[in-house]
């Protein structure tokens, strides 16, 4: 049955490719049909599979499909590496496809370019499983750029609008800088090993010199960090909210952004050859931006932006988890990261449906009463993500919380610092938007007013200042103009995937239950890949319970500080969202300013070394050319005459050379 | 054949060789120059069987066949570039002929 496998990444394909050629002439609702019943279809076929592949030894099948690049001694193959790793990852991403892709039938209903937007979720969802089931660096690289591209389109997907245009553009560009890093590993990894194929250079790597392992690590790093959204090139992933919902969702926290994380763990035995440094710096990389990211989600208005750090934060957490050794745990947390965030994503857009496409929670509240189903599975997607027992959200990041006590108590206390964060703005987040009071199409004068001075988090050039003011402004006018907005729940085919998504969010944990061995399925499904690396914690009963504790307290209390500011109102929200949380820390101000200002000094310079010395180079042959020709031209005067005389001294010079010249 | 009339073929040979070169250098109608290539291929034809005749042998003649025919297809394509360019310009010379200068 594993043989199957091929056709997992294989439907995904037809389905975009019927729908690049046809989609227009299938239309709307069919096109969605099409597209959705394609992924589906790879989901069953991979639950074959995952069936099949509990037979093979070590649960690792390979298949080589075709010669890609044979060049000398540089051969690349379209092979297929299943195993535990990409068997999980398979699992989800298709899982999670299948149901967003439903969702969007609902959420992209009457868009003119209804078609065209299955037929980029269809090819994400093919490059995202050449991504993971790649068996070499060169076929994972090429997902990586599919999944990459598709971002773009998908972010720009309402181009009409400038922000939504540029937006695709600074995600594009942001990972262009990790791509250059994920390439740079490669060319190295074929230096050191001659080889690209996993199944052949991972199990060298520990015999590699430290040195060579270190810099391929940084460089996969530099590719990770790109891709997941951490610091400091996580700049594009707010941003990225500008696509539609569904997109949000799936890509921009379920799926596409994992695949740092994943590269990472497939790679660990570079990571445990390389430098001590490295895991350290991808453990401090990693808690510091979940830090920092939960802190600017804290006084984001926009719905989408607060999940957007949510999920730079959560992937944080994961790369936290890769850094202390703990690699199951940042699986899991990617697994039940997918579940709910992916709920809360889809939760959101129902919200933001429901409500005439209204993004700020300013203008929400007391919609638990209208949207009964959203409100419930929204819920449970928070007590998921703030931690709060027995939800998924709970287990995993505690599992990579007592990783990261492991390595260092800091980490740990970090960690539960942002846990604690986490907690506080998702109940901010619940309680803005299903309870208080209604304000539903309230101008929100006052506020407006506050938001013009402070959230310019649009505002990535100081220039676009003005234009976040028109915006708000014309925000402002609809509702002034249009008086009381009536919000309703949204149709089946969106709550089907909440509901489901919203069962899976309470109940992962269960994969990987720290209590005993057994319970630890994750772990041990896992052990072939990451075993030898992973650091294989035996937490006594004591340490455990108290961890446990201290976890849930820490949720709790995070939940009842949000419950005081925003529901009792005890304490003025704006002590807490501080201008300077709202605008991201000023790092993309920072960024305009810096490039704007020295940044630009030094790249004119640069251009001018390359008018001055690149071109005149250049410039020079062509004209030392011309400058030669101009003189041998005369010789060239169009007398035959002058031809033939020529023919005959040349004749003459060369007898002349043969006959002095050579002794016969 | 005696060595001297040999040399008198040679000598014949070269002087025909050196009309017809002048001949190509110095006349401006085409049709003459044409002619006088001919002149030149036919005197080293003339030396070659000499030099066959001399050195007994007989590969020397074969190649003038192969030199009459290739003069022959020549001949055909000079002429007809002639005859094309007389249509067009009339009375002009070779000299005129210059557009594919430097």
């Amino acid at each position: 049955m594993v043989e199957l496998v091929w056709l997992i990444p294989a439907l995904p394909l037809a389905g975009f490719l019927l729908l690049v050629f046809f989609g227009k002439r299938i239309g709307e609702p069919r096109a969605g049909w099409i597209g959705t019943g394609a992924v589906a279809l790879s989901f069953v076929t991979a639950c074959v599979v995952f069936a099949g592949l509990w037979n093979e030894p070590e649960h690792t099948f390979e298949a080589s499909l075709f010669k890609w690049i044979p060049a000398g001694n540089f051969n690349v193959d379209i092979g297929i590496l299943l195993d535990p790793l990409s068997m999980a990852m398979v699992l989800f991403i298709t899982g999670i496809a299948s149901l967003i892709h439903l969702y969007s039938i609902g959420y992209m209903h009457g868009d003119s370019r209804f078609p065209r937007f299955f037929t980029y979720l269809n090819l994400f969802v093919f490059s995202m499983l050449v991504l993971v089931l790649g068996d070499n660096l060169v076929l994972t690289f090429l997902g990586w750029e599919g999944v990459g591209a598709c971002s773009y389109f998908l972010i720009a997907f309402w181009f009409e609008k400038e922000e939504n245009a540029s937006a695709g553009k600074k995600a594009f560009i942001t990972n262009r800088v990790g791509d250059w890093g994920f390439m740079v590993a490669i060319f190295m990894t074929f230096f050191a090993f001659g080889t690209v194929t996993y199944t052949e250079f991972l199990p060298m790597a520990p015999g590699l010199a430290q040195t060579t392992a270190t810099f391929i690590a940084l460089m996969l790093f530099v590719g990770a960090i790109g891709k997941s959204a951490q610091i400091p090139l996580f700049i594009w992933l707010p941003d990225a909210m500008a696509g539609p919902t569904p997109v949000s969702a799936l890509i921009h926290a379920a799926t596409m952004v994992t695949a740092g994380v994943y590269l990472l763990v497939r790679v660990n035995p570079i990571i445990a050859a390389s430098a001590s440094w490295i895991p350290w710096m991808i453990a401090i990389v990693g808690i510091a931006t979940a830090f920092l990211a939960a802190t600017i989600a804290l006084a984001q208005q926009d719905i989408k932006k607060v999940l957007a750090y949510s999920t730079v934060s959560q992937l944080g957490y994961m790369f936290l988890a890769v850094g202390v050794g703990g690699y199951s745990a940042a699986i899991f947390h990617m697994i039940t990261h997918a579940f709910f965030k992916a709920l809360l994503f889809l939760g959101a857009g129902s919200v933001i449906h429901g409500m005439h496409e209204e993004q700020d929670m300013r203008r929400m509240g007391a919609l638990r009463r209208i949207m009964p189903v959203t409100a419930v599975t929204f819920i449970i997607g928070w007590l998921a993500i703030a931690g709060v027992p027995p939800f998924s959200g709970f287990w995993s990041k505690d599992d990579i919380l007592a990783y990261a006590l492991h390595k260092s108590p800091i980490l740990y206390v970090i960690g539960l610092i942002t846990a604690l964060l986490t907690a506080f703005y998702m109940s901010r987040l619940v309680f803005r938007v299903f309870y208080g009071d209604s304000r539903w199409g309230e101008s929100a004068e006052g506020e407006l007013a506050n938001l013009n001075a402070h959230t310019a988090t649009d505002a990535a050039d100081a220039g676009a200042e003005d234009h976040a003011d028109a915006h708000e402004d014309s925000h402002a006018d609809t509702h002034a103009g249009h008086g009381a907005v009536h919000p309703h729940e949204s149709k089946w085919p969106m709550l089907v995937p909440l509901i489901v998504l919203a069962f899976f969010a309470a109940t992962a944990g269960v994969l990987n239950l720290p209590f005993t061995e057994n319970l630890e399925f994750l772990n041990r499904w896992l052990e072939p890949v990451v075993g030898e690396n992973q650091v294989h914690l035996h937490l006594g009963g004591a340490q455990l319970t108290f961890e446990l504790l201290l976890s849930t307290t820490i949720a709790l209390l995070g939940i009842f500080a949000a419950y005081m500011v925003y529901l009792k109102k005890k304490i003025d929200p704006s002590r807490i969202e501080l201008p300077f949380f709202a605008n991201g820390w000023y790092i993309d101000q920072g960024i305009t300013a810096f490039m704007g200002g020295i940044g630009r000094k030094g790249f004119e310079l640069i251009a001018m070394f390359d008018k001055v010395v690149i071109d005149g180079a250049v410039n020079g042959v062509g004209r030392a050319t011309r400058g030669g020709a101009s003189r041998l031209r005369a010789i060239e005067n169009g007398y035959v005459r002058w031809y033939a005389l020529m023919i005959g001294v040349g004749a003459v010079l060369i007898v002349a050379f043969v006959m002095t010249q050579v002794s016969f | 054949m005696g060595s001297n009339l040999s040399l008198a073929y040679l000598m014949l040979s070269a002087i025909l060789f050196v009309i017809g070169g002048v001949g190509v250098l110095i006349r401006r109608n085409p049709l003459v120059m044409i002619m006088c290539v001919e002149l030149m291929l036919n005197a080293v034809n003339l030396s070659f069987v000499t030099f066959g005749k001399m050195l007994d042998d007989i590969s020397g003649q074969i190649i003038v066949f192969f030199v009459m025919v290739v003069a022959a297809a020549e001949v055909v394509v000079g002429l007809a570039l002639i005859v094309a360019m007389a249509r067009r310009r009339p009375g002009a010379t070779a000299d005129d002929l210059r557009t594919l200068r430097g």
